[in-house]
């Protein structure tokens, strides 16, 4: 090599040789990989359709789709987070946390069955709520960016303080004294269709589009890809990063008002257990837990996948008690299935 | 060049800069400086502090002393990214493409559209990615995943955003570490180009030829101290690999062929026997034989499948047709651990993919292949790890600071040392080399190749899988690829004009050709 060619007549057989490459791979199929789960989802239909007659009614989908409202967004959340090759458990703490603290700071000091402070006027429950979200999301974003902490273990053991946070404030009691401005998102109904399924496809919808067609957002498939490689094309990593974990955090408490709103309360264990759910969508819908994959719609039929099974399960009368053994193997059997479909590793 | 009245300031210069990592002094009161319009090299042994310098140039790293200026003003502050990339572009040694991304993508990264807020034109941003492509005269689909593409095909990408930038300074840190032949070629056709648009280079290679084909002017770095800067043209090779080491040249020079006297050499037991073997689209048919105590070249441009035949020797994939034995002994079943177990030993093609894990030491690296050596019972004592290493280290010339340091603080041609360390480990049979030299300077270079003869003259084989003249040089015999097939084969004593002819499929056959029926022009 060190003797330049003298050769350079060209030889048409050798350009094709050099120009097309053994390993060239078709770039056309994997546009449809976030679509692996649709086959799933309508097989579901058939089944549930089969199963019951009540299956297929506008109230049923309705109530399915308004019951996957809260766990889809804490997995628009989780999912924007792990593409940009971060994790945060502590988000199933957040939807708890965030709506009392809200609350304890703008209720009346005396009075109800839980005293607040009193402190704020009601109409800022929302914004002090997802305040108090982005709050979280940054206190993350310090411990994991600046100090350099292990991400894993910061979420974690914030999952457990926040719990245990919110159970200090309201005395390990449901709060059912909710201001009407709090509720309203999470019961109001739009045009027959409760407003947060609008709220909600819209939310999906501006995350989508901004993964899918702003520089910003495709920086994150290039931070969790390789965030060294990331750096040198000029992208600020840490910044960015960790705006995605306030997002996140302020989407976690968001789910709080929907969830407290459509219930009328907020129950002391609003949220327990739900991050495993929220990981289990988010990887049947295609996101790599290692980053730089995925996408918010594959995500999304993660979420309604899992919400179908329970509600066909419901339908088909299958005993309560097993419910959470079936749980667990249908997300085992999701999981196979959408390795299978999109042909994808889940490394 | 139409230079103004004045003398116009340096597009990049930096002066008394130092830098350390922890123990290790990686630069140390080093300066450079790059006049508009001038192709400058820089060259130096492997851990000179060549890729340091880059860093700090680029913005990626902060010197711990010193100054640097681009076209007389002062650098931009650390985060102003957008500033350092008018400034200056760069084709970093480490591959910064990502694999999860479209080739496009990877192209326009962070300036896929104009503005932040403004939404990205997918349809556009592919044109124009396959139009930049084009002007290499490369073929890649711009929608394909990064992943899927050949190491040279990302090494184009690579270059062709950095020179995509429209600065009037490029850094390349050995572009052509990656490419074969023609690849150089193009890669030059499109540099002079931007020469004569008076773009100023800074150009990093070990291929000394390159330097004096390029450049104007030469700066040497040794130890982490610069040197000596003069014009190319007053330094001649052995001035300048004088100059790199710090020692006279005199001694090994380059081009002779080791004189080994080994007319016997061809008289071993066949170590490698390998017939009919066939991979869809990559090779077909080949057959190919290496004794006890000889060295082989497998020489064939980055098409040629020459790399892919190796890696299927060694495991990696598995052939459709064809019959692989090792020492006499048919390799039946494929995966790397059946074919390290028959006595084959893999020196990758690239060292970042298939090589090396980064954050750990160097003395893990090495002994990845052989830790059932390492203790009794399936155990890895870390003292003999050490020592295992300790001895590679010092076999090997390898520069780092201790067994335990990870391998990503090594320089390039230190982390390509490790990565040839862990397949002489294994104490193969049949060494297959694919590129051994990659990234290592002209002393290690000589280095590298005398300890693959040492495997051959210990009754072993090696199998030299190259496009390199400096490794071909070193063997007894070429096997040459093109296009899938064995096209001639060569003894001692070939010229370079034949070798590389056979090499790009130009029709003129040496006389030990053995394929007298070959068309290349059939297969699709
Ligand atoms: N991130 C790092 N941490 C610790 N040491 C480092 C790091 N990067 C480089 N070094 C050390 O600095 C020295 C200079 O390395 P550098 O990569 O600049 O060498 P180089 O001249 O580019 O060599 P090569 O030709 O092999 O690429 C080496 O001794 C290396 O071990
Ligand atoms: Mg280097």
């Amino acid at each position: 090599m060190s003797t330049t060619t003298d050769v350079t007549e060209p030889v048409p057989a050798a350009e094709a040789a050099a120009a097309g490459t053994p390993r060239r791979v078709p770039g056309g199929l994997a546009r449809f990989r976030e679509l692996s789960l649709v086959p799933a989802i309508l097989v579901l239909g058939v089944i549930g359709f089969i199963v019951s007659p009540a299956f297929l009614t506008s109230d049923n989908l309705i109530g399915v789709a308004q019951q996957s409202t809260e766990l889809s967004l804490l997995v628009l959340a989780q999912a924007l987070i792990l593409i940009a090759g971060r994790m945060d458990l502590s988000l199933e703490s957040t939807i708890g946390v965030a709506p009392v603290i809200a609350v304890w700071l703008v209720l009346p000091a005396a009075g109800g069955r839980f005293t607040g402070l009193e402190l704020l006027p009601v109409w800022t429950a929302i914004p002090v709520c997802l305040l108090v979200g982005a709050v979280i999301g940054a206190v993350n974003g310090f411990f994991i960016l600046k100090l350099r902490l292990n991400g894993f273990i910061v979420t974690l053991g914030a999952l457990t303080m926040l719990r245990g946070l919110q159970i200090a404030i309201s005395e390990g009691r449901s709060i059912v004294e909710l201001p009407a401005s709090f509720t309203y998102l999470g019961h109001a109904s739009w045009a027959g269709v409760p407003a947060a399924i609008w709220v909600c496809a819209l939310l999906f919808a501006v995350g989508g589009c901004a993964l899918a067609w702003l520089r910003h957002g495709r920086a994150l498939y290039a931070i969790g890809g390789n965030p060294e490689a990331a750096r040198t094309a000029g992208i600020r990593v840490d910044r960015i990063t960790w705006v995605v974990l306030i997002v996140g955090g302020v989407l976690a408490a968001f789910a709080g008002v929907l969830y407290s709103g459509h219930y009328g309360s907020i129950s002391a264990d609003q949220g327990s257990g739900w991050i495993f759910q929220v990981f289990a969508a988010t990887v049947i819908g295609g996101v790599s837990l290692n980053g730089g994959r995925g996408t918010l719609f594959g995500a999304l039929t993660g979420v309604l996948t899992l919400q179908l099974v329970v509600n066909v399960m419901t339908l088909a009368g299958v005993p309560p008690l097993w419910n959470q053994f079936l749980n667990g193997a249908i997300i085992i059997v999701a999981l196979i299935i959408s390795r299978f479909a999109s042909g994808e590793k889940q490394e | 060049m139409a230079d103004p009245a004045t003398a116009p300031p340096a597009v990049a210069e930096a002066t008394g800069i130092g830098k350390r990592f922890g123990a290790t002094v990686a630069l140390r009161d080093a300066g450079i400086s790059v006049a508009p319009g001038e192709s400058h090299a820089l060259v130096g042994r492997n851990g000179a502090g060549k890729s340091t310098l880059v860093g700090i140039l680029t913005g990626l790293q902060q010197p711990d002393t010193g100054t640097l200026r681009f076209s007389g003003e002062p650098a931009p502050s650390v985060g102003d990214t957008d500033a350092w990339r008018s400034r200056v572009a760069c084709v970093y040694q480490r591959s910064t493409v990502i694999g999860d991304l479209s080739v496009a993508e990877n192209l326009f990264l962070n300036r896929q559209s104009p503005g932040a807020l403004r939404p990205i034109r997918w349809t556009a941003l592919r044109r124009r990615a396959s139009e930049l492509l084009g002007e290499y005269g490369v073929d890649i689909d711009p929608a394909a995943r990064a992943r899927d593409l050949t190491v040279e095909q990302r090494q184009f990408v690579e270059i062709a955003r950095a020179l995509s930038f429209g600065a009037r300074f490029i850094i390349l840190d050995e572009p052509t570490a990656r490419l074969d032949a023609r690849g150089i070629a193009r890669l030059f056709d499109k540099l002079r180009d931007l020469q004569r648009q008076g773009v100023a280079f800074l150009f990093i290679s070990h291929h000394l030829q390159e330097v004096y084909d390029l450049c104007t002017t030469v700066t040497v770095y040794r130890d982490a101290r610069h040197i000596v800067t003069a014009p190319v043209a007053d330094l001649d090779h052995d001035a300048l690999v004088e100059a790199m080491t710090g020692e006279s040249a005199a001694a090994p020079a380059a081009g002779a062929a080791p004189a080994t006297g080994r007319a016997t050499a061809a008289t071993g037991a066949p170590l490698l026997d390998v017939t009919g073997l066939t991979l869809r689209d990559a090779y077909a048919d080949v057959s190919l034989e290496v004794r006890a105590g000889e060295v082989v070249g497998l020489a064939g441009a980055t098409a040629s499948g020459n790399v892919r035949l190796a890696e299927t020797l060694a495991g990696l994939h598995r052939a459709d047709t064809g019959r692989i034995a090792v020492a006499g002994r048919e390799v039946r079943a494929s995966g790397v651990p059946a074919a390290l177990a028959a006595g084959v030993g893999l020196v990758p093609e690239d060292r970042h993919h298939q090589g090396l894990v980064g954050s750990r030491s160097v003395a893990e690296n090495a002994t990845l292949t052989v830790t059932d050596q390492l203790g009794p019972y399936g155990t890895v004592l870390p003292s003999r790890t050490r020592e295992f290493a300790e001895r590679m280290i010092k076999d090997l010339d390898i520069r780092t600071p201790g067994a335990g340091t990870p391998v990503s603080a090594l320089s390039g041609g230190n982390q390509q040392k490790v990565v040839v360390a862990r397949a002489l480990a294994t104490d193969p049979h049949v060494l297959v080399a694919v590129r051994p030299t990659n990234g290592v300077d002209v002393r290690s270079k000589e280095f590298l190749l005398g300890r693959i003869r040492k495997v051959a003259d210990d009754g072993r084989a090696a199998l030299v899988v190259s496009d390199e003249l400096d490794d071909l040089r070193a063997c007894d015999r070429i096997v040459a690829m093109f296009h899938g097939r064995v096209v001639a084969e060569f003894g001692r004593g070939w010229r370079d004009e034949d070798l590389v002819a056979a090499m790009e499929g130009v029709a003129a056959r040496p006389a030990q050709e053995r394929d007298t029926e070959q068309g290349e022009e059939q297969e699709g």
